[in-house]
């Protein structure tokens, strides 16, 4: 299985390694050619460049993807190059990164597979602090 | 009329001056407090502070009224069609069009259903083509909901459709000639009308066939 992860800062290289490591055929996007470094011996393909470039895509083998991780820091960057993978390369699986809990949900509505680590944090917090050994000021005891 | 524009540089302001100088109302959402502050000490209350692309900034401007227009025109063409697309699909906003920054991520928005794009740098290239005739054939309008495109050719001397009748020119399927410009008067073209030297032709086709057309009048 063939994925195209754009963006390889912590979160998209971790991922391009942590799938590489499972036998996915991995290539990463970025256009810092300094990203490579974070992938530490890294036998997958590597383009440099952005992934608001057709050609760029087509160097990837985005036409070839089965799946594709879309997490560069940009929200609306990461929206605009899902939506061309999904319906110019036709990659049955898209999912991308937004940090805008509502930006995330309405285009998950739209088909979108989108990831929210924002959402992820609030429910992880108030999960922890949940479970620490303290109850609210106040509360009857 | 209600608007909504988004990015309050140039061309965000002077539609959104524009606009209100017409008797429209209009929201105005600019992203950076500086140039935000600027704009709300000459328009007043009509300039909101956010980014255009977040829902609640675009709910505080308005748009589940919504507006008959959001006019996308920040500076960067990923939030371009991100506010157009929230409010075309999110909203059902009738009409939403977006400025085209670099006209290499048109396919972006054409893909992604923007069908009504502004691009300042394909427009300054049509009027430099149009004032180069030996390219032969400038496209004069894009209608891409349509799928059709109006062009100029200009007839040399020795061109195929020279001296022919417009019924005798043997245009590929998809394509008609309009109308011919001669001595500066412009004339509806019928199948009996004579194309000669000098001519200016408007052609109505469909994208693909440019070539041909080109070949079949011009040469």
């Amino acid at each position: 299985m063939k994925a195209v992860i754009i963006g390889c800062g912590r979160v998209g290289s971790s991922v391009a390694k942590l799938l590489a490591g499972e036998g996915w055929d991995i290539t990463c996007v970025d256009d810092d050619e300094t990203a490579l470094a974070r992938l530490g011996e890294w036998r997958g393909g590597f383009v440099v460049g952005h992934g608001m470039e057709l050609e760029v895509l087509d160097r990837a083998g985005a036409a070839a993807a089965d799946a594709a991780v879309v997490s560069t820091d940009g929200d609306n960057s990461n929206i605009v190059i899902g939506q061309m993978l999904q319906r110019r390369y036709g990659i049955g699986c898209v999912v991308v990164r937004v940090l805008d809990p509502r930006r995330a949900e309405f285009y998950a509505e739209r088909g979108l597979r989108t990831v929210c680590p924002t959402k992820t944090a609030i429910a992880t917090l108030a999960d922890v602090v949940r479970s620490c050994d303290a109850a609210p000021v106040g509360s009857p005891a | 009329m209600y608007a909504i524009v988004a990015g309050g540089g140039k061309v965000g302001a002077n539609v959104t001056r524009s606009l209100v100088r017409m008797g429209h109302e209009v929201t105005l959402v600019e992203q950076r407090r500086d140039r935000f502050e600027q704009l709300e000490a000459e328009l007043g209350p009509v300039v909101v502070n956010g980014d255009a692309t977040e829902l609640h900034v675009l709910e505080r401007a308005g748009i589940a009224r919504p507006p008959a227009i959001v006019l996308a025109v920040t500076g960067d063409d990923e939030d371009n069609i991100v506010i157009a697309q929230i409010a075309k699909e999110g909203f059902g906003v009738p009409k939403a069009i977006a400025r085209v920054n670099d006209p290499r991520n048109q396919p972006y928005f054409d893909v992604l259903g923007i069908t009504q794009t502004v691009c300042a740098t394909s427009g300054l290239l049509g009027l430099v083509e149009h004032e180069v005739p030996e390219h032969g054939l400038v496209k004069l309008l894009e209608l891409r909901g349509e799928g059709l495109e109006l062009v100029e050719l200009h007839v040399p001397p020795d061109a195929p459709a020279a001296g022919k009748r417009v019924a005798g020119i043997s245009l590929p399927d998809g394509a008609r000639l309009v109308s011919v410009m001669r001595n500066g008067v412009g004339e509806i073209a019928r199948d009996d009308t004579v194309i000669r030297p000098g001519d200016q032709v408007v052609a109505i086709l469909k994208p693909g066939v440019e070539d041909r057309v080109r070949r079949a009048v011009v040469g």
